[in-house]
């Protein structure tokens, strides 16, 4: 098993805790793991990125090769193009659609589509939308996740595993709602992946 | 045993601390902040009363490092690479004094400038220092190094020199712990009068001292386990990797190597293996993160002899961090790219926080300064405010090391420059700032110098400030006439209050310093939701 994935956000979106549930499972499933992080002044509104590598062997690098990543996780549209040479051709890319606009010149949304329409392998969904129909606004991270998880080669319950770790200490509301929030994100995803 | 999830900085905080540490000194930068902030939140830190607050700046925490050492207890010393610059003048000393306590500096260097004004490479540092390195390739070795460079620096009485790159420090892998050990006992050094007090004749003999160990260091080298030979059937090529390019080479050779490899994370030089190395191999490639530091070595000034490859003859970019791609191509393997990024993707600069202060005080001192025609400029200083150079603002003219500000408007208005505006933060003014406004009192500079005070050291991620709450009274002590001290909220609704106490100041005929004060507004909003829990 091994897989290579680069998360993709805006600073302050929060692409890390999505990384920290990810790993959480992947060392409970006895995985091999490494996960390059940004900090500092990117992380002030600036884009920024994740590569994150599991394998049952060890890993050699932090850094992803070009034209090696198996899935592409992004919390914002424009930012999940950003990293397309690092996609595999038969890759997946799974993003948000809604768009966090800070910058003058953000591109018209339709041309964003319509990119991301070319793509073979790809889960658009509204993660903010169905993070509010589950009842929990500040779950948007986990629905992401949840929509990711159908490619991420772990198998489901060690997904909601990590969940209960990384959440564990906010109480049993707060996983029951990830959890909840993990499920919506996954059957968007089941449905359009058919 | 149950593996650790550790990002590179905090495997080395574990590390320390399972050693047997006393105390880390520091003061926040990237990529090394969080070195010191995993031990300010371990329990067991606190317990074991391991001292961690932030220091002022790089020299004083070098300093205090080194005094610990002295009482004989193990200390830590971290920065980003340029914090180095500011505590050289401790750190080349300190290989001449040696250390009692075993004591470890950690250069976090930053290729490709990911935070920071440049990508120097210490290692620089540590051969011109002449103590020895260590350039961990993982986690885990990271972790090794320090546990067991306690060891090391105490045996051989000299402080050792770590380098991370950003890579290594931001980069989360499974690391195993080693048992923890007990603290060392206070111990002063009993030749300790002979080895730190640098009088020009003690001073000659510790040099003498430190060029005789150099032998010892090497040996060491040769010896270490962190110096690993990789024999290869391919003889055409050898391959010197340092620190985390072992890991891109590797990634490039799932299979196992091709030609030769000599993996060094620990320096001096392993002379024995190199002279292996170049005696079996036809040519050598040496792939290093950051400055050709072991192909000028090898190459020596003119270059005959041996053939090297690296950074310095363009088969490696010369700038910028090394990545698998750029160390596949080299080896003339196969780059995939299928699919492009498209051209509507824009850049996206970081910016100042929405309701952040600094966006008020540059929106203010914008429109005044519009008043002088152009004459103005704006010394500004490293830290959020940098970001006022980007759009909307442009509001500054230069950043260039920490206080600079507040110094290099001092020489422009000496040259006639006005109005000399300075901007700083908190935390860069007692960093480095303090003394240059003495300079400017001393001479009755006319500038005008903006503290504009956010009550933490934001850019790194909100750490304490060594000033905060006495920042009119440093100035006051430092001789700034206190009716030119001036103090505002940068709010909106005291937008004109704020144009018209900068325009005053401007136009007053000496030092002045206004201070606007607001709290941050991350640590703001961090506070408020810890306070709600």
């Amino acid at each position: 098993m091994k897989i290579d994935i680069i998360l993709s956000g805006v600073g302050g979106q929060g692409i890390l805790s999505i990384a920290a549930v990810i790993g959480e499972a992947a060392l409970k499933d006895g995985l091999y793991m490494k996960q390059a992080e940004v900090h500092g002044m990117s992380q002030r509104g600036g884009d920024v990125q994740s590569n994150l590598r599991l394998s049952d062997k060890p890993i050699a690098s932090d850094l992803i090769a070009l034209g090696q990543a198996d899935l592409i996780i992004s919390l914002e549209p424009m930012e999940s193009l950003r990293y397309l040479p690092y996609l595999k051709k038969e890759g997946w890319l799974v993003t948000n659609s809604e768009p966090f606009i800070n910058i003058p010149n953000y591109p018209e949304m339709d041309k964003v589509m319509a990119e991301l329409n070319k793509l073979p392998n790809k889960v658009v969904l509204d993660v903010e939308a169905i993070a509010k129909e589950v009842g929990s606004t500040r779950s948007a991270n986990i629905v992401m996740l949840g929509a990711a998880a159908p490619f991420l080669k772990i198998d489901y319950p060690k997904i909601e595993e990590g969940i209960r770790r990384i959440f564990g200490r906010k109480g049993e509301e707060v996983v029951e709602l990830n959890l909840k929030a993990l499920q919506a994100g996954y059957a968007v995803a089941q449905s359009k992946n058919k | 045993m149950e593996k650790h999830l550790f990002l590179g900085d905090e495997a080395i905080a574990q590390a320390a601390i399972d050693a047997g540490l006393s105390g880390v000194y520091a003061y926040p930068g990237t990529p090394s902040t969080e070195i010191t902030e995993y031990i300010q939140s371990s329990p067991i830190a606190k317990e074991r009363g391991i001292h961690s607050r932030w220091s002022t700046n790089e020299k004083t925490a070098m300093e205090s490092a080194l005094g610990m050492s002295y009482a004989g207890k193990r200390s830590l010393c971290c920065m980003k690479h340029v914090g180095l610059n500011v505590a050289a003048d401790c750190f080349m000393n300190a290989a001449m004094s040696g250390i009692n306590g075993g004591m470890i500096i950690i250069t976090a260097d930053d290729p490709s400038m990911h935070s920071s004004q440049n990508e120097q490479d210490n290692r620089f540092f540590g051969n011109f220092a002449m103590i020895p390195m260590l350039e961990p390739s993982n986690q885990q070795e990271a972790y090794d190094m320090i546990y067991d460079g306690f060891d090391l620096s105490e045996k051989l009485g000299y402080p050792i020199l770590l380098r991370i790159t950003t890579r290594m420090a931001h980069s989360r892998s499974g690391v195993l712990r080693r048992p923890m050990r007990e603290q060392n006992k206070m111990q002063t050094p009993e030749d300790g009068r002979q080895r730190f007090i640098l009088l020009p004749a003690l001073a000659r003999k510790r040099f003498k001292v430190l060029l005789e160990a150099q032998k010892t260091f090497t040996e060491i080298s040769e010896q270490s386990i962190y110096n690993q030979y990789f024999d290869a059937p391919n003889k055409d090529l050898g391959i010197i990797t340092t620190g985390i390019a072992f890991n891109y080479l590797s990634e490039n050779y799932p299979e196992g190597f091709e030609y030769p490899v000599l993996k060094i994370t620990q320096y001096p030089l392993p002379k024995k293996q190199i002279e292996k190395l170049v005696d079996e191999c036809k040519e050598i490639l040496v792939l290093e993160e950051g400055f050709p530091v072991v192909e000028e070595q090898l190459k020596g000034f003119l270059g005959k002899g041996i053939v090297v490859h690296g950074r310095l003859d363009g088969t490696l970019q010369r700038d910028g961090e090394l990545s698998p791609d750029a160390v596949g191509k080299v080896l003339g393997k196969p780059i995939h790219r299928y699919y492009a990024t498209p051209e509507v993707v824009e850049q996206r600069p970081p910016a100042l926080c929405q309701g952040c202060g600094h966006r008020d005080v540059y929106e203010a001192l914008n429109e005044v300064l519009l008043e002088y025609n152009g004459t103005a400029k704006v010394f500004s200083d490293i830290g959020c405010y940098t970001l006022g150079a980007l759009p909307p603002f442009r509001a500054i003219d230069t950043c260039i090391d920490m206080g600079a500000s507040i110094t290099m408007a001092k020489g422009a208005a000496d040259a006639g420059l006005f109005p000399a505006v300075a901007v700083i933060g908190d935390s860069t003014f007692t960093h480095s700032g303090m003394t240059g406004l003495l300079d400017c009192v001393n001479e009755e500079s006319n500038i005008t110098i903006v503290i504009s005070d956010n009550e933490t050291t934001a850019m790194t991620g909100g750490q304490d400030s060594a000033g905060t709450g006495r920042l009119e009274s440093i100035c006051t002590g430092i001789g700034v006439d206190p009716a030119h001290i001036r103090v505002i909220i940068p709010l909106r609704k005291n937008y004109e209050e704020m144009k018209s106490l900068i325009r005053e100041e401007i136009e007053y005929k000496g030092v002045s310093v206004i201070i606007p004060r607001r709290e941050c507004i991350q640590t703001f909003a961090r506070k408020r939701k810890a306070s709600k829990k």
